[in-house]
């Protein structure tokens, strides 16, 4: 962000806390009293954070949602072009089928973290979860054609993986649930349900989710702390959608 | 003593074609018509090629040095392997620090091509150059009240960064029964294609035992010693609803999370076939014999 919005943001702040250096060091001399000196800081902390949201808002606005799938592939043809060449080392197979699940997991991360970014941090990313979220489901796709056609082959053991393996059969839960969010993810979808019913359906999304972590951290040797943060991370931005909205003190 | 088993993994080119057929392996041929049995062994060899090594020293599991299968290979520099001592102790005649050097000065190397199956599912053919156990263990002396044989791993915070995590219990500890760690089959390995075993791959010297799952091959070996129970192991304290004691390869036995079944060979890049696998993981002729009798979906 470049410095001279930075100190717009800054300058349109309430009169009292130009500043939150000069605040921090004025403060003891004049002996504020505490109340005052934290809403001093809070107020100050709000405009700044405020500044930055806005400004971002106001960029995103500029940014059309469409690259985002063109962008959103390469990784998937770059590791496939990878694992062609010999750029994935000794076994890409599992590369291939690791890195693509990997990346469908850290875009489903990016997918549940807008709402709660919108609303704790004012940041509005909306027009872009289509798009990232229509790039879940083709990493996951990705990921268990990998699984089906490179790694178990055999077309008998594939059934009995899924019904048997348990973290297969979570692994599969999370890909079922995709699917009808991708199929309802164009606009004609979204008339044709009404907004009540689509929203309701898309909350398949957060099942998915720990499904996919749960797989993550299923299938792995002993206690590893990569699939642990995944699926905290994943709990988290699933609990946001539980906080109550606090009425406010204006409009209740 | 060294030179008692003869391999049957070599090319057909290079080995006489009698080199295949080992003591065992005739004597159980002049049983169940010898002419077949040689045949499948044969037939076996030829599709056995050894990994490149950069196969071999580039796709780990040495949780040590992390859990990525290329961070042994990218951290393991730090592990300090010289000097190296390996103490000897528990029921042995001879207790005490043996150095690595005076090991090396008592021992026959001799080059060993085995099949190496990981319990992940994948497999590796490894030419190691090593000793025979049993010739180690002949060393210390190994008392008639010992029964089996425990291992462990070098366990360095300041060398090993993958220690900082409880992926398990550190340090890494392996055992045998006696009369695997005495089979002939079962050596300490201290290189690979002919030079020093690299530090990723458990150097200086690590166990390996073909027939079982690569975890029993206990890297960078510290301590050994002679006990009369068994020993606690580092897979099976993590879970042992999913790795046994004797975690000998069995296509037959699944691991509760996927089929043990099949194989995929490493270095076949993107469109490798599986293959199965073999039970004991090959080596049935050798090794079956020592478990006569015991329920293999028990003692997995």
């Amino acid at each position: 962000m470049p410095a001279s919005s930075f100190m717009n943001a800054v300058s349109v702040g309430p009169c009292c806390a130009p500043n939150p250096e000069i605040v921090v060091s004025i403060a003891p001399t004049v002996a504020c009293p505490a109340r005052q000196f934290k809403a001093a800081i809070a107020a100050a902390g709000k405009t700044l954070r405020m500044g930055i949201t806005e400004t971002i808002n106001t960029a995103m606005r500029r940014i059309p949602a469409w690259p985002l799938y063109i962008l959103g592939v390469l990784p998937a043809i770059w590791l496939v072009w990878l694992g062609a060449t010999g750029g994935l080392g000794a076994e890409p197979i599992k590369a291939l089928e690791q890195g693509l699940g990997k990346k469908a997991l850290q875009l489903l991360v990016l997918v549940l973290a807008i709402t709660p970014l919108r609303r704790f941090a004012g940041l509005n990313l909306l027009k872009f979860r289509r798009a990232i979220g229509l790039l879940v489901f083709i990493y996951v796709t990705l990921h268990l054609l990998v699984w089906l056609v490179l790694d178990v082959q055999a077309p008998g053991r594939i059934w009995a993986d899924i019904l048997k393996r348990p973290y297969i059969t979570v692994g599969m839960t999370a890909f079922l649930l995709l699917i009808p969010l991708a199929i309802t993810s164009n606009n004609r979808s979204l008339r044709k349900l009404g907004p009540v019913r689509w929203r309701k359906l898309h909350k398949l999304v957060f099942p998915a989710a720990i499904s996919g972590g749960v797989h993550y951290l299923m299938l792995v040797k002993g206690w590893q702390i990569k699939p642990v943060i995944y699926l905290a991370v994943i709990l988290l931005l699933v609990a946001t959608r539980f906080i109550k909205r606090r009425r406010s003190v204006a409009n209740g | 003593m060294a030179y008692r088993w003869k391999n049957d993994l070599k090319e057909c080119d290079v080995t006489p074609e009698a080199a295949y057929i080992s003591r065992r392996q005739l004597m159980a041929g002049a049983v169940a018509g010898m002419g077949l049995a040689g045949l499948g062994q044969r037939a076996q060899a030829e599709a056995l090629e050894p990994n490149s090594w950069e196969d071999i020293t580039s796709y780990n599991n040495y949780y040590e040095f992390g859990t990525g299968k290329d961070d042994p290979a990218y951290y393991a520099h730090t592990l300090k392997t010289m000097p190296w001592t390996v103490k000897i102790d528990g029921l042995v005649d001879k207790p005490g620090d043996y150095a690595f050097e005076d090991i090396m000065a008592r021992m026959t190397v001799e080059e060993r091509l085995y099949r190496f199956r990981c319990v992940e599912a994948w497999s590796m053919v490894v030419p190691w150059n090593g000793f025979e156990l049993s010739d180690l263990l002949q060393l210390a002396g190994v008392q008639p009240g010992a029964k089996y044989i425990a291992m462990e791993t070098a366990n360095r915070p300041d060398e090993m960064p993958g220690v900082k995590y409880r992926t398990l219990d550190w340090p890494y500890v392996e055992g045998l029964r006696m009369d695997e760690a005495m089979h002939p089959l079962t050596i300490m390995a201290t290189g690979i294609y002919g030079k020093d075993i690299p530090n990723q791959n458990g150097a200086p010297l690590r166990l390996v035992v073909p027939w079982k799952y690569g975890f029993k091959s206990i890297k960078s070996v510290v301590r050994i010693t002679a006990v009369d129970s068994e020993p606690p192991t580092s897979w099976n304290k993590a879970n042992a609803r999913e790795y046994g004691f004797y975690s000998n390869v069995n296509p037959e036995v699944s691991h509760p999370r996927w089929s043990q079944a099949t194989e995929r060979k490493i270095g076949g890049g993107l469109f490798a076939a599986r293959m199965p696998t073999l039970k004991f993981n090959g080596y049935g002729d050798e090794v079956a014999g020592m478990y006569a009798g015991m329920d293999l979906r028990k003692n997995f």
